[in-house]
């Protein structure tokens, strides 16, 4: 029961971060892709019929991971607190801006909603990776299994830690040039002409990024948790998960250089979620460690709901999941295709 | 009163009470551009199709907000109320994860179908596509009900060893009673708020000389579901949910009525303003033996007033509580006369002219949204001082860490972000009303 649901949930953020991350992408590109206010309508299509059923996989991951591991769910929300609040009203600014900038024809109007559209995507995709940053560090949990962090101290990782610290704001960037390029990889796939051309060079540009950050994250997790490799020890079948990023992230560069900007697209999305799943099995069995004593930390063991709750939950999220199947792949088939500029309206149609 | 308290549930009645203002209206319009459509279909003609069209921008426009003040109230139980979490999640985490897997996914993937794929979709599949839309708003509301309705009403659970309550039968959950009657009764509420907003834009238009044929039908659509609706949100529905509240919260039903003391043959109150230092309301104006008849069916059944609960219950707002109830109630009562009074004119066909009626019509818009909010307020300040009912103190769910200061600070962010979301919302409905339906053709 603990690994399954423990997957489900990593599997339910996995597929937010691949499916809103693209969009995400596509918002901080929005501004340096996009030159022209038609080209960003253009950018805008690229996603306006598929964003919002995205965003929902945070949503219901969150309520899957209510469900599953209320004691985390808890604990992590409140710890969480600023962060949060932030991430909140970012995704809010970001929503209404692509939902209101059609709705007037006017270049103020636009511009106004293009800035902070895109403002708001780049902030967001920095906090979630601060976000695994926190989690992956370890937070300072009490005896009763609550913490709380204020959005930064002294930038140094112990002892008293912040949401922001060197650690978590290098996990921040990782997560910023993943996006960045995940988007562009998007981008050259659903459109053609300049903006293709662009997103590719831009592609080109952010994998260096990935490369580099990522290099300096994975050394500064060694150090500081050198423990997240003893699953892999102990069970080396997970050094998959890690290979298989390396395959996503090699297939990336490829991809891009010869123009396979579809295949691009998929080998950034492999590379999204191997790296999650890495992160997740280094982790497993916790799910927030405590930096304070480690028997404080909070587990798949100590804050999983009880079993009749989750035996009935697994019959409805299955029933739940297959229409949800049904509804993306009608959504995306309906969807596909490069956008054409002479579509009449921002939701690609 | 610890001050972080105080904030956290400020917090959540603000927003949460923004937030409603907007899941109503898209409720309630889901079904009428239901309606619209079915009558576009069946009429063959493209004048309903055009009235769909044009409340299906107002549609998306509400939508949008309600979305985005929609995602803080989920991450609220953790951030702000995270012992409640602790507590209650091996229950109410059912219906919360349940409404991501069965309504949002189902609205957010077709509500762009909706909006803007009706040429892709043809007629038939826009229609089908407006009832899933209509199906997705309406499962949503019932989770948040069910959730709410244990918080009412516990049932289908077991305290676990640490303290914490957990599921011990998942159809007891879904089908609470009170989940059930107080669904019926907030979905004809929100049914009530479409129609009023409906009729109101069409008074517009006939009183402004514009848009008339459209006019004309907005009003003949909205008067007719709110005529049905006015009279079904006090029966059945209402009088369900006060017999519910008389059997298995006295407190709230005492305080709600203005009841201080036990009494066989209790009156129902009018008016009257309680005053809790003397045990009594001010000018009452009541009707002698009401009350006991309409809770129990008998003129003299006794009716347990406030002084028959220990004062450690009582909801701690017993004035906002009973003026909650009584606006309601009253608001509740003047829908039934003025939906009547348009139908019968309707039906004489001297409605379109008579121009009291289409201000009154209107101007009416604002007070369901009043109606919607005062019920909830009754059922939530009535629930205090339990937040689980009889389970949990609200008090005792708050988050250990989180602390008045960092509370206010997103408090009032709150405050300003919901203000700007008001102003933008006003300002491109009133441009969509402006522009008319004349001018929602299909051009997308």
């Amino acid at each position: 029961m603990e690994i399954l649901w423990f997957s489900i949930v990593a599997f339910m953020l996995a597929m937010y971060v691949v499916l809103d991350g693209f969009d995400l992408g596509v918002g901080i590109l929005h501004r340096i892709i996009g030159r022209t206010e038609e080209e960003r309508t253009m950018l805008i299509k690229t996603i306006g019929p598929v964003w919002d059923g995205n965003e929902v996989w945070l949503l219901a991951a969150g309520g899957t991971l209510y469900f599953a591991f209320p004691k985390f769910y808890a604990s992590s929300f409140s710890g969480f607190y600023l962060p949060l609040m932030i991430v909140l009203w970012l995704l809010m600014l970001r929503g209404i801006g692509i939902e209101f900038r059609h709705l007037i024809q006017n270049q103020m109007w636009k511009s106004f909603w293009d800035t902070v559209f895109s403002f708001a995507s780049i902030l967001l995709a920095i906090f979630f990776g601060a976000a695994l940053g926190n989690v992956v560090r370890g937070v300072p949990l009490n005896q009763d299994g609550y913490f709380f962090e204020p959005l930064w101290t002294t930038f140094t990782v112990i002892p008293e830690s912040g949401i922001l610290d060197w650690f978590t704001v290098i996990m921040g960037l990782v997560a910023f040039f993943t996006l960045m390029s995940h988007g562009a990889n998007y981008i050259a796939m659903k459109t053609d002409g300049v903006l293709q051309l662009r997103a590719r060079t831009t592609a080109k540009i952010s994998w260096w990024g990935i490369l580099l950050f990522s290099i300096i994250a994975l050394i500064a997790t060694t150090v500081i948790r050198p423990e997240v490799w003893r699953n892999y020890t102990d069970y080396p079948w997970g050094y998959l998960f890690p290979l298989g990023g390396f395959a996503g992230l090699v297939g990336m560069f490829m991809f891009i250089i010869k123009g396979k900007d579809t295949k691009a697209f998929l080998s950034s999305s492999l590379f999204i979620v191997m790296m999650l799943c890495a992160t997740a099995f280094g982790h497993f069995p916790n799910l927030l460690a405590a930096s304070t004593n480690q028997d404080y930390s909070i587990t798949v063991y100590n804050a999983l709901a009880h079993e009749y709750g989750l035996g009935v939950g697994i019959v409805w999220w299955i029933l739940g999941f297959v229409l949800t199947s049904g509804y993306f792949i009608y959504l995306y088939r309906s969807f596909k295709g490069k956008i054409a500029s002479t579509n009449l309206n921002d939701h690609g149609y | 009163m610890n001050d972080a308290f105080l904030i956290d549930r400020l917090q959540f009645a603000f927003t949460v009470s923004f937030h409603y203002l907007f899941p109503q209206l898209t409720m309630g319009l889901a079904l009428l551009i239901v309606i619209l459509k079915y009558l576009a279909i069946k009429k063959k003609n493209d004048h309903y199709n055009n009235s769909a069209r044009f409340w299906a921008k107002i549609f998306g426009i509400n939508f949008a907000v309600g979305v985005v003040t929609g995602i803080p109230m989920e991450f609220q139980f953790g951030t702000n109320w995270a012992r409640f979490s602790t507590f209650a999640g091996g229950v109410i985490g059912q219906t919360l994860a349940m409404e991501g897997m069965f309504a949002f996914f189902l609205e957010s993937s077709f509500l762009g179908l909706f909006l803007y794929g009706e040429k892709k979709l043809g007629q038939t599949g826009h229609f089908i596509t407006s009832i899933l839309i209509f199906l997705g708003s309406w499962i949503s509301g019932y989770f948040i009900v069910a959730t709410n309705a244990w918080m009412q009403h516990p049932v289908g659970y077991a305290l676990s060893p640490d303290g914490s309550v957990h599921l011990t039968n998942f159809a007891d959950l879904i089908f609470n009673p009170w989940a059930i009657s107080q669904y019926s009764h907030n979905m004809i509420g929100a049914a009530i708020t479409a129609s009023f907003v409906m009729a109101s834009v069409g008074a517009y238009y006939l009183l402004a000389k514009r848009d008339t044929d459209y006019g004309k039908t907005f009003i003949r659509v909205g008067i007719t579901t709110g005529l049905i609706a006015s009279i079904l949100i006090i029966f059945p529905t209402g009088d369900f949910e006060a017999k519910n509240v008389a059997m298995h919260q006295g407190t709230k039903f005492a305080a709600m009525e203005g009841l201080f003391e036990t009494k066989q043959g209790a009156e129902l109150v009018i008016i009257g303003q309680p005053d809790l230092d003397k045990m009594k309301l001010d000018n009452p104006i009541h009707v002698p033996k009401l009350l006991s008849f309409l809770t129990y069916n008998r003129w003299n059944a006794e009716i347990k007033g406030l002084d028959a609960f220990p004062k450690e219950n009582w909801p701690d707002n017993i004035p906002l509580l009973y003026y909650g109830y009584h606006i309601m109630v009253g608001l509740g009562t003047i829908f039934i006369a003025i939906m009547i009074i348009s139908a019968l004119l309707l039906w004489k066909k001297k409605l379109f002219e008579t121009r009291w009626m289409l201000w009154i019509l209107m101007l009416s818009f604002p007070f369901p949204y009043i109606a919607n909010t005062a019920g909830w307020m009754t059922a939530e300040v009535g629930r205090q001082p339990w937040l689980v009912y009889g389970l949990m103190k609200t008090i005792n769910g708050t988050s250990p860490t989180v602390s008045a200061g960092n509370g206010l600070f997103t408090l009032l962010g709150f405050l300003g972000m919901y203000l700007v979301l008001g102003v933008l919302f006003l300002l491109l409905v009133i441009r969509t009303i402006n522009q008319g339906p004349s001018s929602a053709t299909q051009s997308h």
